[in-house]
């Protein structure tokens, strides 16, 4: 291959590194209405009255919009495949507020000051309620998140909105109590992951006018123009075709953007006015007005036998919704069915539990989206495993882990590609780990490794589609459409590498276009790790189809059969020796009648998501006096299928990294008693600085999934999950302690040790 | 929302002094990095950066800081770097990032009496006056004590009576306030202790200071008497048991690291 | 207010409330490369130079920057490519939101600091927050530059 598997930089790279304005807020015109929205200060509320008139009648005031003003219908901002198998819970302002910085009434004023104003001039009064806020109370409360009988989903997801409940599950293949009965070792344990913000640099953001036939157009930072499309239609009571959303370029998404958070409010308003207007959510209302990574209880039981097989997984999950249900269900699901297919050896695996709602922050898509949470519980119990049976956790997953050929225990399928042990023979020589494992005592501090592995999928089997299409332009260069959004990843330019790749073009002749829904063809947008892999297969088959095309039109022009005609990307011979250079077919193919504009377009949705795999590996100091872990080294060994770009796929790697460090160390979403969230700020919530990050080395071990384009599988999320496990391992090889809570701060691992060290001091 | 109606930028203290008093809604401008945070209405805004007083000079008896000079100009001043082992630029060179430290400024910090404040710590452990254009000049600890007045706190004073000392502070990620900080410096035989980020602002831990100050100074002893003594709060980043408990260890490994200094 | 300043070297006057801020001043006066990424002079998204040190336009009050130079990444374009090429070379830009303010600051460092290590390299950078990319591709590329244009 001559593209495929080259560093390339990114098309748009040096354009958005030095500032350009290709970003949502730098393309707003110049006459927009500012919004802003008054946001609920109660966790629980039902607004008794709400009286508006002090702020419209401030000059400058457009368009004040309270509940009493907005359509009744209900809807799911989750960007999945309609039709969608999350409730419909909202209402673009509603009578019941569920949660502290839930939307109250929408402003729209000629400029930010007076907007501002404006808010504070609206009176509302509030019955407030006694707020669901502990997930384990959820089920049950005397408070319903959603009192509300008009709530409904597509699916049976077990919605039961009189108990708190948003969605139910439950996964069971074989006798898993049968299965834990007959094993030798069974390790028991509870897991808490906590809610984690995306936090991506780029804040929620959109704007929205009129065309020239009356048609609205949405601009919006969004990771899902097709679905915001269809949500705004519904929403808003609207004909799609009358609705145009177009994506610039995206300052970071990381599952965020892949809610519909902010294009509702400027649209509703730009439909009220004919005025265009722009909504930017500050960094205060992105944290406690969007959505985050869903927070989870797990109970993990594993059995194995003596020598280390493992015969049954049994996992109970609680998660945490919060005020509203997008991605409730698939989330929950996730958790089970992109962890525990790792070990297939087992007789029995049971994954169940409830997803409730609460009057908190929605929780929605996150990067690793499920998965992330329930790796860190079942890799936390196989380590758990490793240390009852006193085997080397490596061992222990080489003995356990599914291997390509094999199938799948969870889908009973089986499995296309793997490398993961080789992954994880390559991490465990790379992190040093025989002489490290399981600690070297430093006095005051103590240093220790761990290791953990995972899987996600790449694209959502049976419901994932992306088109593309791929022209032959009039010079003979090519244009690439395309739906999928790159939100920084780089995926436009692996896109373009593959088109270039199939049509032997250099990469500069390629024309990449995406995303906008007046243009673009169909795809559900950049989430699930579907983009490499779906689309990407999609760009396949559309190129391959341009090139037999162009192939097939120059056999013509040379008068020679097709399969005698051969194509270097540049001219096209036939075996007699005629040849036309690809730029005079081009010119040709446009000029005059009976002509036709060659073009290959194609769809692409597959019947199965295969996983790519990490093994992860953890060095850490602690501080024994005070808790403090510093990660000294973490190794990464990645099994994506093919490497399409190396670099690019390589900071795809570290980035994920980071964030499952800031999951396993730093971040953490904290409430008070009353449900406000105390974490409304980066002075509060701390996302790792590079301080905090020490070494990080990612390896690739390149595996070739026959069901993805050139081998490819995916990246962009199996990346994030293995620290959180990882580390927690390695602060138990270092001290002993099992830390089951994310994140370890200093002062949970600090209290724990210490209570070993009171516990082994009572006789 | 801070809002502000309107902007002077006084050439004399004097000038800057009778504007401030003007009005209860009159403020003074310092670095400014945390004035978009709160919702202040002020009426006039006094922005000091015309005084001169963002110098830092040295002489053979003080250090001294002008009241604008930023936490950057600390850190990477000779006279801050050289003198107490290096503790003055140390102790705000973890502060955020560099465009932040060259914003804001010693007078704010001092002035406001941040609890979080990594700079006050070790200021109170030397011996430190500031100065005030109505108030005069005082040590650090009086001011500290005394209640809020509308004043303008023109410079600092640090006394270069050659004091050995060292600062230690526990933060989670890197970039976060401080969990928790101390300062521990010694001349001849005496000692001074101080832990700030209590969250409450620093206090000189006098019984462990004491301690110290005895013929044979003991770092965990002193460690002890610290965390015992003064009181310690729970917040958003941590709670007032642990962080009694790392003060004592901060404290001790700060009085280590003065007593390897022979 | 009208306040006299240098913009990127030219003479300018910029139109501002007493309680504006930089960051806000720039952006309508057409500067796009600086962003706002928080609310709490936590990010450095924001990054310019005033009198050619690296501070917070977020936190600045622009009435107060009478007779200083400003110098946002548009000023120093043919630098700030330099640096962006091995940054993009590395795929470390990625989203590219916070590369305009991180670029000043590595700027500024390359003027300020000589043969730094790589624990003085990632001190000086700490201010500037990047959710994408895990620093890592960031540290390779200035280190890369540093070696290439010395510093």
């Amino acid at each position: 291959m001559k593209i495929v598997g080259q560093s390339v930089a990114k098309l748009d790279g040096l354009a958005i590194a030095t500032g350009k304005p290709l970003y949502t807020a730098d393309l707003v015109p110049a006459n927009a209405l500012t919004v802003k929205l008054l946001r609920s200060p109660h966790a629980a509320a039902r607004i008794k009255a709400i009286d508006p008139a002090a702020a419209i009648a401030l000059p400058g005031v457009v368009c004040v919009l309270t509940h009493k003003d907005v359509p009744l219908v209900r809807f799911t901002l989750a960007g999945q495949t309609y039709p969608e198998p999350s409730p419909y819970d909202r209402r673009i302002l509603d009578d019941l507020v569920r949660h502290t910085g839930d939307g109250v009434a929408i402003v729209a004023a000629e400029d930010e000051r007076t907007a501002q104003q404006a808010l504070g001039l609206i009176k509302v009064e509030y019955e407030v309620l006694t707020p669901v806020l502990a997930p384990e109370e959820a089920i049950g409360h005397p408070t319903l998140v959603h009192p509300e009988d008009d709530l409904f989903c597509n699916f049976a997801i077990g919605l039961d909105r009189g108990r708190n409940i948003a969605a139910a599950h439950t996964v069971a293949v074989g006798d898993v109590e049968a299965a834990l009965v007959a094993s030798e070792v069974v390790v028991r344990n509870t897991f808490r992951t906590q809610a984690q913000a995306q936090a991506m640099m780029e804040t929620y953001r959109a704007f929205s006018y009129l065309d020239h036939t009356g048609r609205l157009v949405v601009v919006s930072s969004t990771q899902i123009p097709f679905h915001v499309r269809r949500h705004l239609a519904r929403a808003l009571e609207l004909p799609a075709s009358r609705i145009r959303v177009i994506k610039p370029r995206i300052g970071g998404g990381f599952g965020g953007k892949q809610t519909a958070v902010a294009e509702l409010y400027p649209a509703l308003v730009t439909l009220r006015t004919g005025r265009p207007a722009m909504l930017v959510f500050d960094r205060k209302e992105t944290f406690t007005a969007s959505n985050s990574r869903h927070a989870m209880l797990f109970t993990v039981k594993i059995g194995a036998d003596r020598d280390g097989r493992i015969r049954a997984i049994d996992v109970r999950n609680l998660a945490d919704t919060g005020a509203y249900g997008e991605h409730a269900p698939t989330v929950f699901s996730v958790a089970g069915e992109k962890s525990l297919p790792l070990y297939n050896k087992a007789d029995a695996v049971r994954y169940s539990g409830y997803a409730v709602y609460t009057n908190k922050l929605p929780a929605g898509a996150m990067r690793g989206y499920g998965a992330t949470q329930g790796c860190f519980a079942i890799e936390s119990a196989v380590n758990e495993l490793a240390a009852a049976l006193g085997m080397d956790p490596c061992e222990l997953r080489l003995k356990n882990i599914i291997k390509a050929g094999e199938t799948d225990i969870y889908h009973g399928k089986p499995l296309g590609s793997s490398a993961l042990d080789r992954c994880i023979a390559r991490g465990r020589e790379l992190i040093g780990w025989q002489g490290k494992y399981p600690r070297r005592d430093l006095g005051d501090k103590v240093r220790a490794v761990g290791m953990a592995v995972s899987m996600q999928g790449s694209g959502i089997a049976g419901i994932d589609t992306a088109s593309a299409e791929v022209r032959l332009n009039d010079d003979g260069n090519y244009t690439l459409l395309i739906g999928s959004t790159d939100m920084g990843t780089g995926s436009d330019t692996i896109l373009a590498q593959m088109a270039a790749e199939v049509l032997d073009a250099p990469l500069g002749n390629i024309i990449v276009h995406a995303a906008d829904t007046d243009v673009s063809p169909f795809d559900t947008g950049s989430y699930a790790s579907s983009t490499a892999y779906v689309t990407g297969m999609a760009v396949l088959k559309a190129a391959t189809e341009l090139r037999e095309k162009i192939i097939a039109t120059a056999a013509v022009a040379l008068g020679a059969a097709p399969d005698e005609v051969a194509f270097d990307g540049a001219t096209l011979r036939s075996a007699a020796g005629k040849e036309i250079s690809l730029a005079r077919l081009a010119g040709q193919s446009v000029v005059g009648a009976e002509r036709r504009q060659l073009t290959g377009c194609a769809s692409h949705g597959s019947p199965v998501s295969p996983p790519p795999y990490v093994a992860g590996f953890a060095e850490i100091e602690i501080d024994k006096e005070t808790g403090r872990i510093a990660l000294v080294d973490f190794v990464a060994v990645v099994d994506c299928g093919t490497v399409v770009n190396p670099a690019l796929a390589r900071v795809q790697a570290e980035g994920g990294i980071a964030q499952g460090i800031g999951l396993a160390l730093y971040e953490e979403v904290a409430y008070d008693e009353r449900g406000k969230l105390l974490t409304d700020s980066f002075m509060t919530y701390k996302i790792p600085c590079r301080k905090d990050i020490g070494s990080v080395r990612v390896f690739f071990e390149e595996s070739y999934e026959p069901t993805g384009p050139f081998g490819v599988k995916s990246i962009g999320e199996v990346v994030a999950n293995t620290p959180a496990p990882a580390i927690a391992a390695a602060v138990y090889n270092a001290v002993g302690v099992r830390m089951t809570s994310l994140p370890i701060t200093p002062e949970k691992l600090f209290a724990a040790m210490n209570n070993k060290k009171l516990r082994s001091e009572t006789p | 929302m801070f809002t502000a109606r309107e902007l002077v930028r006084p050439q004399t203290v004097d000038e800057a002094y009778r504007i401030l008093t003007e009005r209860p809604d009159n403020v003074l401008l310092g670095g400014c990095a945390f004035l978009r945070m709160g919702a202040r209405k002020i009426a006039t805004a006094v922005d000091l950066s015309r005084l001169g007083l963002d110098h830092i000079g040295e002489t053979a008896e003080f250090i001294e800081l002008g009241a604008m000079a930023t936490f950057r100009a600390v850190e990477t001043h000779p006279a801050c770097r050289d003198n107490f082992r290096g503790m003055l630029s140390r102790a705000v060179g973890n502060v955020i990032g560099v465009q932040f430290r060259n914003l804001v400024t010693v007078g704010a910090t001092v002035y406001a009496k941040y609890g979080f404040s990594d700079l006050i710590t070790a200021l109170l452990a030397l011996d430190t006056e500031v100065a005030l254009h109505a108030a005069g000049r005082m040590p650090l600890a009086d001011f500290l004590d005394k209640p809020p007045a509308r004043d303008i706190l023109t410079h600092i004073y640090i006394k270069k009576d050659g004091r050995a000392a060292a600062y230690q502070s526990l933060r989670n990620s890197a970039s976060d306030f401080p969990l928790v900080n101390a300062a521990v410096a010694r001349r001849d035989g005496d000692w001074t202790v101080v832990v700030g980020a209590r969250p409450a602002r620093a206090q000189l831990a006098r019984a462990a200071s004491q301690a110290l100050s005895g013929p044979w100074p003991d770092a965990a002893t002193a460690a002890a008497l610290a965390a015992d003594e003064l009181a310690f709060g729970g917040n958003v980043k941590a709670s007032a048991g642990y962080r009694r408990a790392m003060a004592a260890v901060l404290v001790r490994r700060a009085v280590e690291e003065v007593l390897s200094c022979g | 207010m009208r306040v006299a300043v240098t913009i990127n070297g030219r003479p300018a006057v910029l139109e501002a409330a007493a309680d504006e801020f930089l960051a806000d001043t720039l952006r309508a006066a057409g500067y796009a490369s600086v962003r706002r990424g928080c609310d709490t002079t936590n990010c450095g998204l924001c990054t310019v130079w005033v009198d050619g040190r690296p501070v917070l336009s977020c936190a600045i009050l622009t009435a107060r920057l009478e007779g200083k130079a400003i110098t946002t990444i548009e000023g120093v374009a043919d630098e700030a490519a330099a640096f962006a090429s091995l940054l993009v070379a590395e795929g470390a830009e990625q989203c590219g939101f916070c590369s305009p303010g991180f670029i000043m600051t590595v700027l500024a460092m390359k003027r300020e600091l000589t043969n730094p290590t790589d624990e003085e390299i990632i001190h000086y950078l700490t201010g500037n927050l990047c959710r994408c990319t895990g620093y890592m591709g960031q540290l390779r590329a200035v280190k890369k530059y540093l070696e290439v244009n010395g510093g």
